[in-house]
């Protein structure tokens, strides 16, 4: 498997995900600028978390339309599997690429600590390294994580099994407790039509690696390199 | 003040010499000097270099007497930060550094720059920040504004460091009604670089092209640093104009340019504009370098037109560097900046007049000797008088409590001891992914990249000890330091200090400050545990009424193995609880006698350093021999509070079984010093090698789950309190606090 990582101006999770992707594919991702002038073939394409142009103007609007994005989500038309990390998931909203938009934080403010997340779909490039229904213990660091969409699309992305992840508690009950955020439906992820574009808000880079207190992110890039190949 | 300055353009009147600060006979000093009477730029520039917040006129004689030296240190006080030697090549940089008086006036701008300031001062000299940590202090919890100034210091916090990505890893908060009108805010940071990659900031090079990064200068923060080093009155809201406001977003664009930048051979020297702006940096870099340096003031960027020289000058702007470049590198530096999309200008060169030279509009506006600014500072032996002792506070004369478990309760949900979960979950404190000790354990422990060693973190003082007793409070901020970080495992390695005090020119504060200067330097002496970086940060006071002596201690330490760590909590039942070092029940200007009797009288507790040194030593190879599963130093509200932090944060309860030989409650709640818990599964081992260096040690129970699995903690005299209700009193009071509405 190849894969390229788009680095903004004002991206920091670039080299935590760099790392979690070394990890599991065995050799580093590609380091992708986002004023380079090609986008280098790859079987996936991920955009890391951070605060891409300051969150200036809406978070992940600007990295939106920066040029290399124009190449982004035409890979991604074609099928390339693109995976949005929070900041990546906002800017994925933001293009067009995946429904819904990513509001400010119910309580309005910045959360950083562990959740529990139910991975709704094990049929899925980005989620074959779980089981669906499982529950995973993964981290979020966000000021902007209320996912919005109105009812229709709501049961639209229920229905047709788009919903990747919903924060629960630990025995998987989706309870208003669990929700960091104020996300409808506990909704922390979501995939395009295709599957092949997941935006989540979770980072599961942060929990990859035993020494930092637990691996369940590990099986969502060992589950990458197992599809891709 | 700027505006005012304009309009006497060409005219030093002795108002206008007051208004900057200065003594008649610092003024007089300067005439002296000059052999003329300065213009008002020239007197800006005088009155910020001579402002006691860069020239440290008042601490300097008592900062010498804080030992500086050890094998590992590379760089001590003088620098931007401090620099030890980790091993493997790579050294730590490190600071923490003051912004008390713009968080009060505006809290969000004021900490989020105060965190801006802290990380360049670290990436200036070639090391990328990798944790931040902060120590705050608020008023009291029913003044005020205390709620506002909590949620804004901590959203700006968080704003700055979540941005730029850099993690934030531990701290401290404390409330007490002596920071009612002056809070707090002290931000450190921590960062790693090659030792052989390590910049300075002494310029050199005659011909060197000084050149200027970052964003563009306007008339923000003007005189910050003259605001700093001066009392606060009912009008200090009215100061906001000189609070900086942050980008961190720049920052983070800085950081990466300045980083890639030094990977080449281009810059001779380099240095941030934190504090009186290009004015210090500019004076620092020729005065260390022992060159002059010549600035075309029309070449700096500007965020706004019709900037004067003297605003230019004095302007605190942020996220901006200075750098001196090698001949014919402007290229090579231009491209990086430019990739960054960051302003980059070269504004002078260095000379060899050794004098500050400065144009606009083709005329000099300025022209000074750079060494007098710095060499000729005045420097202050102030007078001062000891803090009187205080009596002794006898365990008998303070009643004890009817049940202890309801007095554990009660602090647990204090103010001061309750979990600072609400403030930490607004950190990110993950970023960079190698956080392997998460804030709320004696200290925090980032991974060094790449490797399985770690450098462990912590911020400590104790300000009601230091109110009490100058030199004990002063020993005790820097062992309290160093045992946080030997609970982990940590060799501690040095400390930066930041010294919070009232107004130096009152004699008792001044005792206060020299005290604790003593205390301190006996503690870093005895402990093997340097001072290599700080910062003084005088007058918090407001209408006369001065904080407690506040001096903040960051220390760092180095793990090995980060495999070895043990945890805070006790992870499995049925092993032994041993409790190191001596204890003889002191209550005085303890939290319990505070918070449950409404008294902060007594002397607080003795530290004894040698003791302090044996039992740390101990508790530190025990940890390294794999002989304990979780350790916790005791601290604020006793023995007893230290159990329940470690069933809080543990996997079982506990059930002490000793029996004290003293009164219960000065059991249970003294705050005596050098001790640690320890829960192990081979007690006579570790008692035998406590015997060995004669440190007391004596097993006081053990873990177990309770007998209906509740986790409990038990206590002689006292009824049995579930994990759940321990947990669940010591998450309440602040989120209650910073949410009621």
């Amino acid at each position: 498997m190849k894969a390229s990582v788009i680095v903004f101006p004002g991206s920091n999770c670039d080299r935590d995900v760099q790392v979690a992707l070394t990890d599991s594919m065995g050799r580093p991702p590609e380091m992708v600028w986002h004023g380079d002038s090609e986008l280098p073939a790859a079987d996936l394409i991920v955009l890391p978390g951070g605060f891409s142009y300051g969150d200036y103007l809406r978070s992940g609007a600007m990295a939106a339309n920066s040029p290399v994005m124009r190449e982004v989500v035409d890979r991604a038309q074609k099928g390339v599997p693109v995976l949005g990390i929070c900041n990546g998931f906002q800017t994925l909203t933001e293009t067009g690429l995946l429904p819904g938009v990513l509001m400010r934080n119910a309580n309005l403010k910045f959360v950083c600590k562990d959740v529990t997340v139910r991975v709704e779909t094990s049929q899925t490039v980005f989620t074959c390294g779980y089981e669906a229904g499982q529950t995973v213990r993964i981290p979020i660091a966000h000021h902007d994580g209320n996912y919005y969409a109105d009812d229709d699309l709501l049961d639209r992305l229920e229905g047709e099994g788009r919903v990747a992840f919903r924060y629960t508690d630990p025995e998987g009950a989706e309870t208003e407790a669990a929700n960091p955020n104020g996300s409808a439906r506990n909704i922390a992820g979501v995939f395009n039509e295709s599957k092949t574009v997941l935006g989540l808000m979770p980072h599961p880079e942060r929990l990859a690696d035993p020494a930092l207190g637990g691996s369940d992110g590990k099986a969502l890039f060992d589950g990458l390199v197992e599809a891709l190949g | 003040m700027s505006a005012s300055a304009a309009e006497h353009e060409g005219r030093i009147t002795p108002a206008l010499v007051a208004e900057h600060g200065f003594t008649d006979g610092e003024y007089r000093k300067i005439l002296e000097i000059l052999g003329r009477e300065p213009n008002l730029t020239e007197l800006g520039i005088y009155s910020v270099m001579w402002s006691e917040h860069c020239s440290y006129k008042s601490s300097k004689t008592w900062l010498r007497k804080l030992p500086t030296e050890a094998p590992w240190v590379i760089q001590g006080p003088g620098e931007n930060a401090g620099v030890v030697d980790i091993g493997d090549g790579l050294a730590c940089v490190f600071k923490m550094e003051s912004h008390n008086h713009p968080s009060f006036i505006e809290p969000y701008q004021g900490a989020a720059t105060g965190v801006g300031g802290i990380l360049r001062d670290v990436f200036t000299m070639g090391a990328r920040p990798v944790a931040n940590l902060n120590a705050l202090r608020f008023g009291s919890p029913d003044h005020p504004k205390t709620r506002h100034l909590v949620a804004g210091v901590v959203a700006g916090i968080g704003g700055y460091g979540n941005c730029v990505g850099i993690p934030t890893v531990a701290g401290e908060v404390n409330f007490h009604p002596a920071y009612n009108g002056n809070i707090l805010v002290n931000a450190m940071t921590v960062g790693v670089a090659a030792k052989d990659r390590i910049f300075y900031s002494a310029a050199a090079g005659v011909g060197n092209p000084v050149v200027y990064v970052g964003a563009k200068t306007g008339r923000d923060g003007i005189h910050g640093a003259t605001m700093a080093s001066a009392e606060f009155a009912e009008d200090s809201e009215e100061k906001r104009p000189t609070v900086q406001v942050g980008d961190p977003f720049t920052e983070k664009l800085l950081l990466e340019a300045c980083l890639e930048l030094m990977a080449t051979d281009a810059i001779v020297a380099i240095q941030d504009m934190g504090a009186a702006g290009l004015t210090s940096s500019s004076v620092e870099m020729s005065s260390k370098g022992g060159v002059g340096i010549a600035l075309d003031l029309d070449k700096v960027p500007v965020r706004e037109t019709g900037m004067t020289p003297y605003e230019i000058m004095l302007s605190e702007s942020q996220e901006r560097m200075l750098m001196v470049l090698r001949p014919g590198r402007e290229d090579t530096a231009r491209r990086v900046f430019e990739k960054w999309e960051l302003d980059f200008a070269v504004i002078g060169e260095i000379t060899d007049t050794g004098r500050l030279v400065l144009r606009a509009g083709g005329a000099v506006v300025a022209d000074l000797e750079v060494e007098p600014l710095v060499a000729n500072a005045p420097e202050y032996d102030r007078p001062w008088t000891p803090s009187p002792p205080r009596a002794e506070v006898q365990a008998a004369d303070v009643p004890a409590p009817g049940d202890p478990a309801d007095a554990l309760l009660t602090l647990l949900a204090s103010p001061d001891l309750c979990s600072r979960r609400w403030v930490w979950e607004q950190y990110d404190h993950m970023v960079m992914a190698d956080t392997v000790v998460r804030p709320g354990a004696d200290a925090a422990v980032v991974r060094i990249h790449g490797s399985r060693r770690g450098l462990a973190v912590t911020t400590d003082c104790t300000p009601r000890y230091c109110v009490a007793d100058p030199v004990q409070g002063g020993r005790q901020a820097v062992a309290e330091a160093w045992r946080n970080l030997t609970a982990l495992g940590a060799r501690p390695l040095a400390v930066t200090d930041n010294m919070n005090f009232g107004n130096p020119e009152r004699p008792p504060v001044m005792g206060q400050f020299a005290g604790c200067i003593e205390g301190m330097a006996e503690a870093c002496r005895t402990l093997d545990f340097p001072v290599v970086s700080g910062n003084v940060s005088f007058y918090n006071e407001t209408n006369g009424q001065g904080i407690l002596p506040t001096p903040a201690i960051g220390g760092v330490g180095l793990i090995d193995d980060i495999e070895t760590i043990p945890a805070t909590g006790f992870q499995a039942p049925d092993e032994a609880i041993l409790l190191i070092g001596d204890g003889h029940g002191w209550l005085g200007a303890s939290l319990f006698l505070r918070e449950l009797r409404g008294r902060e009288d007594g002397a607080p507790p003795p530290v004894d350093l040698d003791a302090e040194r044996r039992a740390g030593d101990l508790v530190r190879g025990l940890v390294r021999d794999g002989l304990v599963s979780a350790c916790h130093d005791l601290s604020d509200g006793g023995l007893y509070v230290a159990l329940a932090e470690m069933v809080i944060a543990g996997q079982t309860g506990a059930r002490i079984e000793a029996q004290p030989e003293i009164p219960l409650h000065a059991w249970l709640f003294g705050e005596d010093q050098g001790r640690y818990l320890l829960a192990t599964a081979r007690p006579e081992a570790v008692l035998e090698a406590a015997r060995a260096v004669k440190v007391n040690a004596r097993q006081i129970g053990r873990t177990w789950d309770g007998e209906r699995g509740e986790r409990p903690l038990t206590a002689p005299g006292a009824r049995p309190i579930s994990q759940k209700e321990l947990r669940d009193t010591h998450e309440r009071w602040l989120p209650q606090y910073m949410e009621r509405p």
